[in-house]
């Protein structure tokens, strides 16, 4: 969709124009729109947040965070997604080059990196369910596993989309609706990474610490 | 979960025959009068040749306003069940005295008082507020579609799939007995172990999908897509009202969504978020579901009174007195609409500075809301009021809305909710601002808006009818429930042991008796209305002398609303145009670039229920093939790349002209 | 049009009128201190609203009349849509009726706060210095209501009673799920929560039997759980006190656990004597044998959990599936199915006496039960055979006073 705003040339020579005989071409909402989609996702997220808020320290007579989590490998799980928002900056950077190569290069990494940070999550859970530390453990353990669940199922949902737009990208090229497709998921990535860190904070290290 | 499981097991989790409820005569009798309905219905529509008509002109289009009248097409079917289910509620109440059961055992009679308050919010008043949206928004902000004519589409099939799945559990099954909200624990698997609460869920959850993101393109469309010069402070009021409406959906569903989910979790998974045991708190879930459900009134409530603005500006031939503080007004409500949701659990115990402090917050909504009432009274002032049916909504509405604020503001005092809350006297509230303003503001915006829809004018004399029939029938179901409440009654009781409220109760039941005349007076005005629509045929395209730009188009609309994009110099546009003396272009049409329908949307929707009704009986194999039989829709869908078309000048040209010779005639 | 419109009005005000002269409107009209405040303010507020509302009224179907369209002597003003003074007052009226009524929200909210004790036994009296408050605690079950009175010893099912004039300290708790315990005639309604403990105080004036019912839905026995409060004079308490520990039985914790169980339109009962910390086993979630308190776990939460070797902890903890694997199967409700969590559903079939198809009522009736019932022999998991097979077993059992009385006219 262009981006050209019409221009209201009316009213200089006395009579009001009512109405514009140029196509009118409003601005794209697609921005907006994916704007607003991620500010309810962002909702769903507080509501988790406010329900660890809630509950995180209801264990139950169970394992509390400090018993359960390995920060170091919190850690290296953080760097893999926070390498993953740098290295979809760079296919973005490319994308803007219209270099296709390149772009879907980083495209690749980006994923590689999306999945080592799922692997270790899925490893984690795993870790966590064979200690007897599941989320029917304890309200804190539902919570926990919810929250960071619901992160991973975004992540995983994320490798999909960009594995559909590597394929479109490829078999298209960078025209206009892939690129628009490509910023969409950029803020998405990041909208996640954003989500992580705020995950990593509240969760791992102020359950640890705190 | 396979652990011991034999192979019908599998193949069909927990349902079985016994599912069917072959043993309640009354759902029979439903079921059967439902499926000759159905079948009739099914034969018509092959016999006149019509499935294709519909799949390619209704079921996939996206154009907002098939959309908009589709949803109003759920609603009303939809209201019909919702009414059922009341006129049940109300004759087994008036029946069971005396050590009478009634009718309906509790079994019966606690599904039928979920289902009414789940259909009535989620499947009739929010698709009905939807339609009006979908339907006027683009047209009074002069644009050809909305932002995301698929996703509308598609929205409008997701809401459809949870009307569905709700459907379904009338005769596969049973539906929640746990009150329309499911409060936890009682909502919680161990104390529900049926499949009617995830009926309840899986139904809410489709919906859900479908209200949000219509909510997000309708933001979208009227923040980027209103014509040259209409700033936001030239908006019309339904179109401001709509965008406050779009932000509390958009602010509002996902918690809902995410509330539910967690429910689910525990009743699929055995997580402890709202379990009496293992450190949950069920109280979590009310704070929860109630930050979602009190802005959800004010998503209904401000399009009704988006609506009444118009009309009553319409029809006092009047400027709206104090557009700027109706502005203000609307936004001032969406924002208080958050801080207020604890007043649904004063008695909690949540102490007592809290306790005032949403008591007060409730009572400021009322300022802004008495402000909007003093607006209406004065565009009234030094008008010309015409009375079309419109006009005897929006006055009904405003008798009947400020009782239901005041009864509103009386809840707000803590210890006065102390002895009313859940009793009688709340329902009798509830109702009265729903009935009073939504309803009413919904059957105005039906008559105002049915020309511009279909070109003629709905029949006056059954719209009185069912005006009067409403009106009256509310005011005799309704009180009688205020004087139960202060007798003590509360609410959700299926059996009663005092004979001296009988006489209220009978009284009630009569007053829903002449609701149910007005229902049947709207649906014989439609038929009436339809077979004399050549005597009510309306071609000017502006019947009401309207002020808006909506009324500038042909009516219908043609699919590209606006052959050239108006121009705004005035919230009152159209109005504005007239005075000054504007010109219809007559020539110089260009090709009009329009989205292409699409079948995804509908194909999706059918795939979720599937899906629902695999994980509400536990048929793993289903849910598992559906889901990515869903999410491969979904990706296919995006490799589809040719989505648009253009309507070739010539035919732009054609349905001027034709509009052309229309308006000659009439002069 | 108008006329109309003003039979519609005046109908209501009918309707208003005869609701407020030809009933019992307990709610306006109650018996105890802090439900009779509470029916003041709903007067006050509806006065202080009303200074709005009728001119409202008023205005719109006057207006609606003068400005008709067929009146063409009334003026007609088209473009006026602006008056900075209108404005003010239509947004300053509210506000003033709010600034009023807000000042007395925060005022009675703190003032009725059921949690506060009371400093006034009516209008007219403090509550004496000597005065000891009496303790009601009491346990919302499925589908009845359990009273304690821990200065007596006492319990009953269904049915409490209380001096007049001596202010009450209700404790509230619930076993399963969320129910409210309201007397309308006595004091506003509270929930009862499970593991939760909510507190209400109350006083009532005059003697009398009222109605006490849960006011929030709590599944299918709901509709019969209420039960009949008793004002009465101190020597009438005494003596009410001295039948429930002649004609009752002990409330230990076998005979709590039958009695939790689901069961609908239960007799009155009386127990003698309550074992020990009962009621505060019942508020933790601790009565059945072995599991762990709320309260310990809470401490050793606070404490930092349980660790990781604590798996035993966990089954101790589980209460909302007490009742699995106990209830017969044998007529399971239509599509009642099994919950995916893994745990039993608890009790599959619908409650006792709820569906069953025996002449109902007999709560209220003068003849049908007049037992007390020995728990311990009473046999609560016959399931299909519905309370009014139970025959009056073990001891003495005396016709009940309220047992005996009719329904309430």
């Amino acid at each position: 969709m262009s981006q050209t705003q019409a221009q209201t040339h009316g009213a200089d020579n006395g009579k009001p124009q009512f109405y514009l005989t140029e196509d009118h071409h409003p601005e794209g909402s697609t921005m907006l729109g994916f704007w607003l989609y991620l500010m309810s996702d962002c909702l769903i997220f507080a509501v988790l947040f406010a329900t660890h808020g809630v509950l995180g320290r209801n264990y139950a007579a169970g394992p509390s965070p400090a018993d359960l989590f390995d920060l170091p490998l919190v850690a290296l799980n953080t760097a893999m997604l926070l390498f993953s928002s740098i290295t979809y900056g760079f296919a973005m950077l490319q994308m803007e080059r219209g270099a296709k190569i390149e772009t879907l290069f980083w495209l690749g990494v980006t994923g590689v990196f999306g999945a080592a940070f799922l692997s270790l999550e899925l490893y984690e859970f795993n870790h966590l369910i064979h200690e007897g530390a599941g989320p029917t453990r304890s309200a804190f353990l539902s919570s926990f596993f919810t929250l960071v669940g619901t992160h991973g199922l975004h992540v995983t949902f994320g490798i999909i989309w960009l594995i559909t737009l590597m394929v479109q990208v490829g078999r298209h090229g960078l025209i206009e609706a892939n690129k628009r497709r490509l910023m969409c998921l950029s803020m998405f990535w990041h909208f996640l990474d954003v989500v992580w860190i705020g995950v990593f904070s509240f969760v791992y290290l102020m359950g640890v610490l705190g | 979960m396979f652990g011991n499981t034999t192979l019908t097991q599998f193949l069909f989790g927990r349902l079985s025959l016994e599912a069917i409820p072959y043993h309640e005569p009354i759902l029979i009798v439903t079921f059967i009068a439902v499926a000759i309905g159905g079948i009739a219905m099914l034969a018509l529509i092959t016999k006149y040749k019509l499935w294709g008509y519909l799949w390619t002109e209704w079921f996939t289009s996206v154009d907002h306003k098939k959309i908009g009248i589709m949803y109003i097409v759920l609603a009303i079917i939809m209201l019909l069940r919702g009414f059922a289910d009341a006129i049940m509620m109300r004759i087994q109440q008036a029946i069971a005295f005396n050590g009478s059961e009634g009718y309906l055992n509790p079994h019966h009679y606690d599904q039928i008082f979920t289902a009414h308050g789940v259909i009535m919010i989620f499947f009739v008043a929010m698709p009905f507020v939807t339609g009006f949206m979908n339907y006027v928004v683009p047209l009074q902000i002069g644009a050809r579609d909305v932002s995301f004519p698929f996703l509308n589409n598609f929205s409008f099939w997701m809401t459809t799939a949870g009307a569905v799945i709700i459907m379904m559990s009338l005769f596969v099954g049973e539906f929640a007995r746990t009150g329309w909200l499911a409060y936890p624990p009682l909502s919680g698997a161990d104390y529900s172990p049926g499949v009617g609460v995830d009926y309840y869920i899986w139904g809410l959850q489709v919906a859900g999908i479908g209200t949000t993101l219509s909510g997000i393109n309708l933001i979208a469309t009227i923040v980027k897509m209103r014509a040259p010069g209409m700033t936001f402070m030239k908006m019309p009021i339904f179109t401001w009202t709509s965008l406050c409406t779009n932000v509390l959906i958009v602010a509002t569903f996902p918690i809902l969504t995410a509330t539910l989910a967690l429910l689910s979790l525990d009743r699929y998974v055995g997580t402890n978020f709202f379990t009496n045991d293992l450190g949950g708190n069920p109280m979590m879930y009310i704070n929860l579901i109630w930050i979602w459900g009190h802005p959800e009134v004010y998503i209904l409530v401000l399009p009704a009174f988006g609506i009444f603005s118009e009309v009553v500006a319409t029809f006092s031939g009047k400027r709206l007195f104090g557009y700027a503080s109706m502005v203000y007004a609307t936004c001032v409500i969406m924002i208080l609409s958050y801080i207020v949701w604890l007043h649904h659990f004063f008695t909690m115990g949540a102490g007592a500075s809290v306790n005032a402090f949403f008591g007060i917050t409730t009572m400021i909504i009322s300022i802004p809301t008495g402000a909007k009432m003093f607006n209406w009274l004065f565009t009234m002032y030094r008008g010309r009021i015409r009375y079309e049916l419109p006009m005897y909504w929006t006055i009904g509405f405003m008798v009947t809305f400020v009782i239901g604020g005041m009864t509103g503001v009386m809840l707000a005092i803590p210890p006065a909710d102390f002895v009313l809350h859940n009793s009688l006297f709340l329902i009798a509230h509830f109702h009265n601002v729903i009935i009073g303003g939504v309803l009413f503001g919904l059957m105005a915006g039906v008559v105002y808006w049915w020309p511009k829809a279909f070109g003629y004018k709905l029949d006056k004399f059954w719209g009185l009818i069912s005006f009067w029939c409403w009106q009256i029938g509310f005011f005799v179901a309704f009180m009688p429930l205020y004087v139960l409440g202060l007798m003590g009654v509360t609410r959700r009781v299926n059996q009663f042991e005092d004979p001296s409220l009988q006489i209220w109760f009978v009284i009630a039941a009569i007053g829903a008796g002449i609701i149910a005349c007005g229902i049947g007076a709207f649906i014989i005005q439609l038929v009436v209305s339809f077979m004399r629509r050549d005597q009510l045929r309306e071609t000017s395209g502006d019947p009401w002398d309207g002020r808006t730009l909506e009324w500038s188009t042909s009516s219908p609309p043609p699919d590209y609303n606006f052959a050239f994009t108006p121009v705004v110099h005035d919230h009152d546009s159209w109005y504005d145009m007239k005075l000054r003396g504007y010109e219809r272009p007559l020539g110089g049409f260009k090709p009009i670039h329009m989205p292409k329908n699409t079948g995804t949307g509908i194909v999706l929707a059918g795939i979720s229920i599937v899906f629902a009704f695999a994980m509400i009986w536990y048929i793993w194999w289903l849910a598992a093939i559906s889901f990515i039989a869903m999410v491969a829709t979904a990706i296919g869908h995006t490799f589809n790349y040719n989505r648009d078309f253009h309507i070739p000048a010539e035919t732009v040209t054609a349905t001027e002209d034709a509009r052309s010779k229309l308006l000659a005639e009439r002069t | 049009m108008t006329p109309q419109l003003k039979i519609v009005a005046r109908l209501f005000a009918l309707l208003v009128l005869v609701g407020l002269s030809g009933c019992n409107l307990v709610v306006m009209s109650p018996s105890g201190d802090i439900a009779k405040q509470q029916a003041n303010l709903i007067i006050v507020a509806t006065v202080l609203m009303l200074i709005i509302i009728v001119p409202v009224i008023f205005l719109t179907l006057f207006f609606a009349w003068r400005y008709r369209g067929s009146n063409t002597s009334a003026p007609y003003d088209p473009e006026w849509h602006h008056s900075t003074g209108l404005e003010v007052i239509i947004w300053s009226a509210p506000l003033a009726i709010i600034i009023a009524l807000g000042a007395v929200t925060w005022i009675s909210t703190h003032k009725l706060d059921p949690y506060r004790p009371l400093d006034r036994l009516d209008a007219q009296r403090a509550v004496p210095a000597e005065t000891k408050p009496i303790t009601v605690e009491v346990v919302a079950l499925d589908w009845k209501w359990l009273f304690f009175y821990p200065d007596y010893g006492i319990a009953t099912v269904n049915e409490m009673a209380a001096p007049v004039d001596v202010p009450i300290n209700f404790r509230i708790t619930a076993s399963s799920v969320m129910n409210s315990f309201y007397v309308p005639a006595l004091a506003g309604m509270i929930y009862a929560m499970p593991g939760m403990e909510t507190k209400l105080h109350a006083v009532i004036n005059k003697p009398g039997e009222y109605e006490g019912l849960s006011s929030n839905y709590s599944g299918d026995g709901f509709s019969h759980m209420r039960f009949k409060f008793h004002g009465v004079d101190q020597a009438g308490f005494d003596q009410w006190v001295a039948r429930v520990k002649q004609n009752g039985t002990a409330l230990n914790r076998d005979a709590y656990l039958k009695l939790e169980k689901p069961s609908a339109r239960e007799p009155v009962r009386y127990y003698a004597s309550v074992e020990d910390g009962l009621y505060r086993a019942v508020l933790n979630m601790c009565a059945t044998p072995g599991k762990m308190c709320m309260d310990e776990m809470m401490h050793i939460d606070m404490a930092g959990g349980g660790g990781i070797e604590s798996h035993e902890n966990r089954a101790r903890l589980e209460h909302d599936n007490r009742h699995a694997g106990e209830a017969a199967h044998g007529t399971a409700a239509p599509a009642a199915t099994f919950p995916a969590t893994g745990n039993p559903a608890r009790s599959p079939e619908p409650a006792e006496g709820v569906n069953s198809q025996q002449p109902q009522g007999q709560s209220g009736g003068p003849s049908m039960h007049q037992g007390t019932h020995a728990p311990g022999m009473h046999d609560m998991q016959g399931g299909a055979s519905g309370s009014t097979t139970e025959t009056p077993q073990g001891g003495a059992a005396p016709a009940q006073l309220n047992n005996d009385a009719p329904a309430k006219p």
